[in-house]
């Protein structure tokens, strides 16, 4: 067994550690793990087109950007959060709550690329969210970027959790598909339906940490709130 | 047909205007990092030909492309334009009817996968049946642009502009997940894999079976960790540790042991900024200061769910 490949995994920690630039650290870690594996040049430039092109889907959500950009300009944003203040009752826990379940229930019916961190959140849920916060808290700019990275956390909960419920997923084909190669047959419905013990403990989980993370901003808001008149608050 | 290929294409040609813009404001380094995501984009299905023909020149010549991504990656400044002042005026103005073209890009997708396999015409299908979702997406962002555009009375070009600017916010990070991807294939190729599945089969012993199991769900975990990909994981730690011991060794069931093993490995995926895509893009999408912000944000519900499904993988596994 040859471990020098390892090397590969030492760069990016220490490169991640060090805050060099991400896609700079990765190439220099694939290139360092493939000469310790003594891949010759030209296998390891090969290697390096073909999986790049083999991968380019993950760019499609770069075509949302010209719309939402545009929309953003003509102030979606900001209308996103004068709409939610319409609803009275919606709290930032009911709020990203609802939207969990919503995006479970969805990816759990194969609909995975219909929300997203640029097709929805950063339009709609992120704004939609500090507005809902804003009704019982003021938020200063660290408090409204703990609201957005929780917005952004819920979406990926939803999806994950959501996904391995649907048959036609690639996680499911893919267990699937290992087992068949070492003569195991099963069916994919049997495995999707195991996934789902754990949404429904990911969906109460992640609904708890979103009730922790609002009374955690309102207990926040309430020390400032009582500090400010008097002034002599020990810092 | 409208293959995928097609979407491709129009990307490509929208990263290139991208170039062109950087070009004309002399960011050479960034001009030069959008043209060589173009030219993957655009020449992508002949290279890829080309390696099934074995000929290797095309996917070689991206390589050194992908060397220079590195190299350029990092150099070249983002621009900000600050038009916050127009845009409550202009949200006033147009109010709910800006919802529209945001949210015709999931539900135009949505339909558009839904009536798919009715479209045929002269016996083919209008839309490729094996990437129905992506090419219902693509086709969905082309009309939530013309609604936008139409709803904001606004010119195309000033569409394209607004583009551009998020995509140079972006800036190399969106190729992030990508060039992890590529990463992900490089340590395959090169026995990674093999590697962490040796080290991991060492530390345990072999006839406690909730040992094993742990070590699998640790491996899975740790594996994903490092490739940001509970997909990767996977196969590694299935042939490793699943497949001999848990499953022939120990009699677990097999349908259970992959489903919980998977979801193990996606609590993972919660906690590292190498799943670059869901923890490190939205954290620059929606510009919060802290790069791991969505990582620190995940890790407690990470933790409980992996502690949970540790439990119920004890429970289920064996019976």
């Amino acid at each position: 067994m040859n471990y020098w490949p390892l090397i590969g995994i030492a760069v990016v920690v220490v490169g991640f550690a060090l805050k060099r630039n991400p896609v700079l650290v990765v190439i220099a870690a694939g290139v360092a793990s493939a000469l310790a594996a003594g891949m010759p040049i030209g296998d390891l430039l090969a290697l390096l087109g073909d999986a790049f092109v083999a991968n380019r889907t993950l760019l499609l959500f770069v075509l949302t950007l010209p719309v939402i950009g545009l929309l953003e300009r003509y102030g979606l944003r900001e209308h996103a959060q004068t709409w939610i203040l319409g609803f009275r009752k919606l709290s930032l826990a009911r709020l990203l709550i609802a939207y969990l379940g919503g995006r479970q229930l969805l990816s759990m019916l194969g609909m995975i690329d219909l929300a997203g961190h640029a097709q929805t959140v950063r339009p709609l849920v992120a704004p939609m969210s500090e507005a809902a916060a804003e009704r019982t808290v003021d938020l200063d700019d660290v408090a409204r970027e703990r609201v957005r990275a929780l917005a952004a956390a819920t979406d990926n909960v939803g999806r994950f959790f959501g996904e391995d419920v649907f048959l036609a997923f690639g996680a499911v084909l893919l267990i699937q598909g290992f087992y068949e190669r070492n003569g195991i047959h099963l069916e994919p419905l049997h495995i999707a339906l195991w996934a789902l013990p754990t949404a429904i403990l990911a969906f109460v989980l992640h609904a708890l940490r979103i009730l922790w993370v609002q009374r955690a901003l309102e207990h926040a808001g309430v020390d400032t709130a009582a500090r400010a008149p008097h002034g002599d608050a020990a810092p | 047909m409208i293959r995928i290929v097609y979407v491709y294409w129009l990307l490509g040609a929208l990263v290139l205007v991208c170039a062109a813009f950087n070009l004309r404001e002399r960011r050479w380094a960034r001009a030069m990092m959008w043209a060589v995501v173009a030219a993957a984009l655009l020449f992508g299905d002949v290279i890829q030909q080309a390696s099934l023909a074995h000929v290797r020149w095309p996917a070689q010549a991206m390589g050194l492309g992908v060397i220079l991504l590195g190299i350029l990656a990092g150099t070249g400044q983002a621009s900000h334009h600050d038009t916050s002042g127009a845009r409550s005026l202009a949200a006033a103005r147009l109010g709910n009817r800006l919802f529209v073209p945001a949210l015709v890009i999931p539900f135009a997708t949505l339909a558009l996968v839904l009536i798919a396999p009715y479209l045929v015409w002269q016996g083919t299908f209008l839309l490729d049946r094996t990437q129905t979702t992506l090419v219902a997406l693509g086709l969905a962002c082309v009309v939530a642009l013309g609604v936008g555009l139409h709803t904001t009375r606004a010119r195309f070009g000033e569409g394209l502009g607004e583009g551009r600017r998020l995509l140079d916010t972006l800036g190399s990070l969106a190729l992030l997940p990508m060039v992890l991807a590529t990463l992900g294939s490089v340590f395959t190729a090169t026995g990674v894999g093999e590697a962490v599945a040796a080290l991991v089969g060492m530390a345990i012993p072999v006839d406690n079976r909730l040992a094993c199991l742990l070590a699998f769900a640790c491996g899975m975990v740790l594996f994903t960790l490092v490739m940001g990909n509970a997909f990767a994981a996977f196969p590694v730690m299935m042939a490793g540790i699943g497949l001999p011991l848990l499953v022939h060794k120990h009699g677990a069931a097999p349908a259970v042991l992959g489903s919980l093993g998977m979801l193990t490995g996606y609590c993972g995926t919660l906690m590292t900024p190498m799943a670059a895509n869901f923890n490190i893009v939205p954290a620059v999408l929606l510009e919060l200061h802290d790069q791991y912000a969505v990582i620190r944000t995940q890790l407690p519900t990470a933790f409980a769910l992996l502690l949970a499904n540790l439990v119920l993988m004890a429970l289920l596994v064996f019976r």
